[in-house]
């Protein structure tokens, strides 16, 4: 009964990677660019958490819309800023700014807040569970987690899917320089884009800080566990991101339950046979070329 | 509507126009024709804002646009159907068309009036545009060129690749376009099908204008010799 219980688990958790993937998934999917400082972003929204509300004096829960919204103005006015001048057939300008972005923001963190682990407060739903049986029981706060993912990649698919400026998204995918045939500024599409991307890891962030301890210098670890999740399930695939969240989920705490130091082993190695067999992802279509 | 002034355009170090005059009056049709590389598509891509300008200007409806974007131009009211169709692969026939609206320019365009110049795409809007064969795609490309009902039309080699019966079918439904009242310009290779409906003709020869005249006064030698840079 315990490897249901374990199932059920890595199901869970793998809804947080799949929250903390999305933003990573619709950058490569809609401007083809990776974002090395996403880990650190998450990061970066937690500790803001942590400041809004003790400045606002308010529960970290209520300071998460507004940091989400401040995540999501960072994330257009860098994109227009910063990322759009790397922009190119060639991606290693848009990787290496992201990089030095992320040892920026790492450094900055460690300057204001020091190397002490914090962690956020979410509440009495962090300790509170549902009990199945004597083996199996589900926490309350993994399940929002979990429910949160299910919503924030539904409204993303029905984004995408059925509103004008979705559709214009999907289009500058497909071919920027057609998109802008059709009145599209690319420029500032990749602008939402990186809008919602931070948007989404600003939410990530709360759900990561609220799950585990967290330190400046957590976003690089964070990154490595979104990038798997993007790549098993299949690069840029929405749906993708929480197959591929899940399957990392159940894989890392089937190797916990093998031997505690297998826990994150198992995840790469699963990771890594994605890579070797299926090079697309269990989703993916192939990357345009 | 349209005036092109000494243009100078191309490409990095390549330069495929050289000082390229032409004007475009409101509500015609005018026909560009040239030999494969007489910079006909550069010409197009130049009054997009696709390819910067070395020298010379664009106007249109008095306004010049030489340093206007792309998508500030398709606001403007001129639309491009690009040479080799550029269907988007992953939007439906129904969301490619769609996307022509994006600017929401009124207009007398709609998805049934593209629909019913093109029979043909009724069947099909629901289905992939990437599966579709290139007929139906090229007919795709103008309908969605036309949804952001434009002033003025581009529509560059429309019968590149495509059997001729299909070619007839997508040039049997220009007269429906200018009697919206919108103004085209067609580039293609084959002589014959641009001047059957165009008003006006401008050749091209190696990035410079080698005649221009009516379509229906300019005779086969003349147009041949400026076709090709000599008599054949």
């Amino acid at each position: 009964m315990s490897w249901i219980n374990a199932l059920v688990q890595g199901v869970l958790l793998g809804g947080l990677y799949a929250i903390f993937a999305t933003g990573l998934s619709l950058a490569f999917g809609v401007m083809r660019f990776v974002n090395l400082a996403h880990g650190d972003l998450a990061i970066l929204a937690a500790y803001l958490v942590l400041s809004t509300a003790s400045t606002m004096g308010v529960s970290h829960v209520v300071s998460l819309p507004l940091v989400v919204l401040l995540m999501a103005g960072l994330g257009y006015v860098g994109q227009r800023f910063v990322f759009n001048r790397t922009i190119g057939p060639d991606p290693l300008a848009g990787i290496l700014c992201s990089f030095g972005i992320g040892v920026v923001v790492q450094n900055l963190l460690l300057a204001r807040y020091t190397a002490t682990d914090r962690y956020l407060d979410a509440g009495s739903i962090e300790t509170s569970t549902i009990r199945i049986n004597d083996s199996v029981s589900i926490g309350h706060f993994s399940l929002l987690t979990f429910v949160c993912a299910i919503l924030l990649l539904g409204s993303l698919q029905i984004f995408l899917s059925r509103t004008s400026l979705g559709r214009a998204f999907r289009a500058t995918a497909d071919d920027p320089a057609t998109a802008q045939l059709m009145g599209i500024n690319d420029k500032r599409i990749y602008g939402f884009a990186m809008a919602i991307a931070f948007g989404t890891v600003g939410i990530a962030g709360f759900f990561l800080g609220a799950r585990e301890t967290f330190a400046p210098a957590a976003g690089p670890n964070q990154l490595l566990f979104g990038f798997e999740a993007v790549v098993i399930g299949g690069l840029g695939s929405l749906w993708g991101t929480l197959i591929g969240g899940i399957v990392l989920g159940v894989a890392q705490v089937f190797g916990n339950q093998l031997s505690v130091g297998w826990n994150l082993l198992a995840g790469h190695i699963v990771f890594l046979m994605v890579l070797a067999f299926r090079p697309n992802g269990l989703l993916g279509t192939g990357v345009r070329t | 509507m349209l005036v092109v002034s000494e243009v100078s355009a191309g490409y990095e170090d390549f330069r495929a126009l050289f000082d390229v005059s032409l004007s475009v009056r409101e509500g015609e049709t005018v026909a560009i024709v040239g030999a494969n590389g007489a910079g006909k598509s550069t010409l197009l891509r130049a009054v997009m804002g696709q390819v910067r300008l070395h020298a010379g200007s664009v106007h249109f409806c008095g306004v010049d646009i030489s340093e206007m974007k792309t998508y500030d131009r398709v606001k403007l009211g001129i639309s491009l159907v690009p040479e080799g169709r550029k269907i988007f692969p992953s939007l439906t026939v129904r969301e490619n068309l769609f996307i022509g609206s994006f600017g929401k320019r009124p207009g007398p365009w709609s998805i049934e009036r593209v629909v019913s110049i093109f029979p043909m795409l009724d069947r099909l809007l629901n289905r992939s545009a990437a599966k579709l064969s290139g007929g139906e795609q090229q007919a795709i490309a103008i309908g969605r060129a036309l949804l952001s009902n434009p002033r003025l039309v581009l529509l560059d080699e429309v019968s590149l690749g495509l059997a001729p019966v299909v070619v007839k079918q997508l040039y049997n439904a220009l007269p429906a376009i200018s009697n919206q009242g919108t103004t085209a310009i067609v580039v293609e290779q084959d002589i014959h099908q641009a001047l059957a409906v165009s008003d006006r003709v401008y050749c091209l020869l190696e990035g410079k204008v080698s005649l221009s005249g009516e379509a229906s006064r300019v005779s086969t030698s003349e147009i041949t010799t400026a076709y090709f840079g000599a008599a054949v």
